[in-house]
């Protein structure tokens, strides 16, 4: 399938491919209960490259990035990461995880939160220092929330919210970034700010792969896509795979074709 | 009072007293935010059928034993509630709901049914402990501290809350950035190599151990109050949480000190001729206090109010 082969076009992963590739997985099988909710997925992310993961609801989108993590367990299938097992290379990835996952009303202040980023730093007792204070106001300036340090996380509008969390993940100054829907229900501002902050992550040779729900925006934001219904669907640059067809097939006929032609979509 | 009277009487007390209440409070803060309060109220009436098969099996009233007997129980308890949970095909928080009045009504009934006249066991020791029984007879006054005679004679309760104190305590210190951070955000730790099953089961043990230790001494009013009460009302005080554990183990303390004192002497101010169950008034000042935060902390949140 012509598909497979355009993992090698467009943006193509650098080096051996999939040996090398960020983030590789095989026959990716995962249930909760009876039904599988991945099954049998195999992705090769390209490096330096933004993949979105796109789906409909339910799709087993968010499972197939925590399966990657190893947050979920799954039936079958491996994951490497950088050509060796998930263990020994967890420290090169940042997860941004979604929004609603985490009790807001945490008793936190902004600054704690992003200070998480710098566990592998700082171990169980190492103290706090100024250095790793620097490191953690300098990500929050990063996502433009540096005036927010003191405040208590549950203060925070949801944008606000969203991007603390992405200054957390930058903390960890990872080489692959796993985003869980980073837009869900974010401002104009914090949507902006948010994809500035992930293309500049690109251009320092970082790989970017986010759950995306909007498909109007994929074509602007990303640089592949990989579309999944619990099976894979299609995988590939946004010129080729993110097509009407492979639309289509994805949400089976569940998008109107008035949507689909609003994202004007290089022919299917 | 003099130091003759205070030591002997109230010193011993008021120490396992206060050391209870913090043991609980300590590990409660991590239980209240990780919404798993309920465990604390599920460990304190598990470990009484644990203590009395310990004390039917070995026929003492010791720490060892009632330790292992606690824990075994609190194993079948988590092996029923999900036998309950999977077969019943109920909700865990019924299931659990479930097991622990369960286990605690059998715990009664074996109780009742031994013959432990002999020794502090019965069911009002289990509900209310006997605190105000843990005299230090040996003191003449504050010169017993430094009396080696006299030490060696202080109620061992005061040891054993006071090694679960400087046990929760120390796992606290040591394990507070993975405590943290499981309990804000659970995939991010595993994602940063955390185990978060483990630090979890870890958490559990603890309150425990504290709890099979203050129970002891104290019986299960305080062990449920404090697990819950002082760190619900420290989060009402502060949006930190090592500010909210300060506030916490001061609320501790502070219903321990004033339950103890009320219970001694409140009766006898307004003119009754008894005094009351020292545990019930630790456990009843820490729910007043947990009410007076909820009317009046200053960092109360409607529930569902919107960010700011």
């Amino acid at each position: 399938m012509s598909l497979e082969l355009a993992a090698n076009d467009g943006v193509a992963p650098t080096g051996a491919g999939l040996a090398s590739s960020p983030l590789a997985l095989r026959g990716m099988t995962v249930s909760y209960g009876q039904k599988p909710v991945v099954f049998s997925v195999d992705m090769t992310i390209a490096e330096g490259a933004m993949t979105a993961i796109i789906g409909p609801n339910g799709a087993g989108k968010s499972t197939l990035l925590k399966a990657a993590l190893g947050i979920v367990s799954p039936l079958a299938g491996q994951v490497t990461v950088f050509g060796k097992p998930l263990a020994a290379e967890r420290h090169r990835i940042a997860y941004v995880p979604q929004r609603a996952s985490v009790d807001w009303d945490f008793p936190t202040r902004v600054i704690d939160v992003v200070l998480m980023g710098l566990y592998r730093e700082l171990g169980l007792l190492q103290r706090i220092r100024g250095q790793h204070r620097d490191k953690a106001m300098a990500c929050l300036e990063r996502v433009g929330m540096a005036g927010f340090a003191e405040r208590q996380i549950g203060q925070l509008s949801g944008g606000q919210q969203q991007r603390v969390f992405l200054a957390r993940a930058l903390a960890q100054e990872a080489d692959l970034y796993l985003l869980d829907e980073p837009f869900a229900g974010v401002d104009a501002a914090t949507e902006k700010a948010i994809i500035d902050v992930l293309k500049s992550l690109k251009d320092e040779g970082k790989t970017v792969v986010a759950v995306h729900h909007d498909l109007a925006t994929v074509a602007e934001y990303f640089d592949r896509v990989f579309l999944v219904n619990t099976r894979k669907m299609a995988e590939g640059t946004v010129a080729e795979a993110f097509s009407a067809e492979n639309l289509d097939r994805t949400y089976g006929g569940r998008l109107a074709t008035g949507q689909i032609d609003q994202l004007d979509l290089v022919a299917g | 009072m003099t130091g003759a009277e205070f030591v002997p009487l109230s010193l011993t007390p008021l120490l396992i007293g206060v050391f209870a209440a913090v043991a609980c409070a300590l590990p409660g803060n991590f239980l209240v935010l990780r919404r798993q309060a309920l465990i604390g109220d599920a460990i304190s009436h598990v470990v009484l059928p644990g203590i009395v098969v310990a004390f039917l099996v070995t026929g003492v009233v010791a720490a060892v034993p009632m330790l292992l007997g606690a824990a075994a129980a609190a194993v079948v308890a988590v092996v029923m509630i999900e036998a309950i949970r999977r077969l019943g095909n109920i909700e865990p928080g019924a299931a659990m709901g479930l097991t622990f009045t369960t286990l605690f009504a059998a715990g009664v009934l074996l109780l009742e049914q031994s013959d432990t006249s002999g020794v502090h066991l019965d069911v009002e020791h289990a509900l209310y402990g006997n605190l105000e029984s843990l005299i230090w007879l040996d003191a003449m006054g504050w010169e017993s501290l430094f009396d080696p005679v006299a030490l060696a004679e202080l109620p061992v309760e005061l040891f054993r809350v006071a090694a679960a104190l400087v046990g929760v305590s120390g796992f606290l210190w040591v394990c507070w950035r993975p405590l943290v951070v499981s309990t804000f955000d659970e995939g991010f730790a595993q994602t940063m190599g955390m185990r978060t099953n483990v630090i979890g089961m870890a958490l559990v043990i603890v309150a425990a151990i504290a709890a099979v230790a203050a129970f002891d001494a104290v019986g299960s009013i305080i062990v449920i109050a404090m697990f819950i009460c002082p760190p619900a009302a420290a989060r009402l005080m502060t949006n930190r949480l090592s500010t909210q554990i300060a506030w916490s183990v001061g609320f501790a303390v502070l219903s321990a000190v004033l339950g103890y004192i009320l219970a001694g002497y409140g009766p006898l101010w307004i003119g009754f001729d008894n005094a009351v169950s020292a545990a019930g008034m630790i456990a009843t000042v820490s729910g007043v206090i947990l009410a007076l935060t909820a009317l009046w902390g200053p960092c109360r949140k409607r529930l569902g109010a919107p960010a700011v």
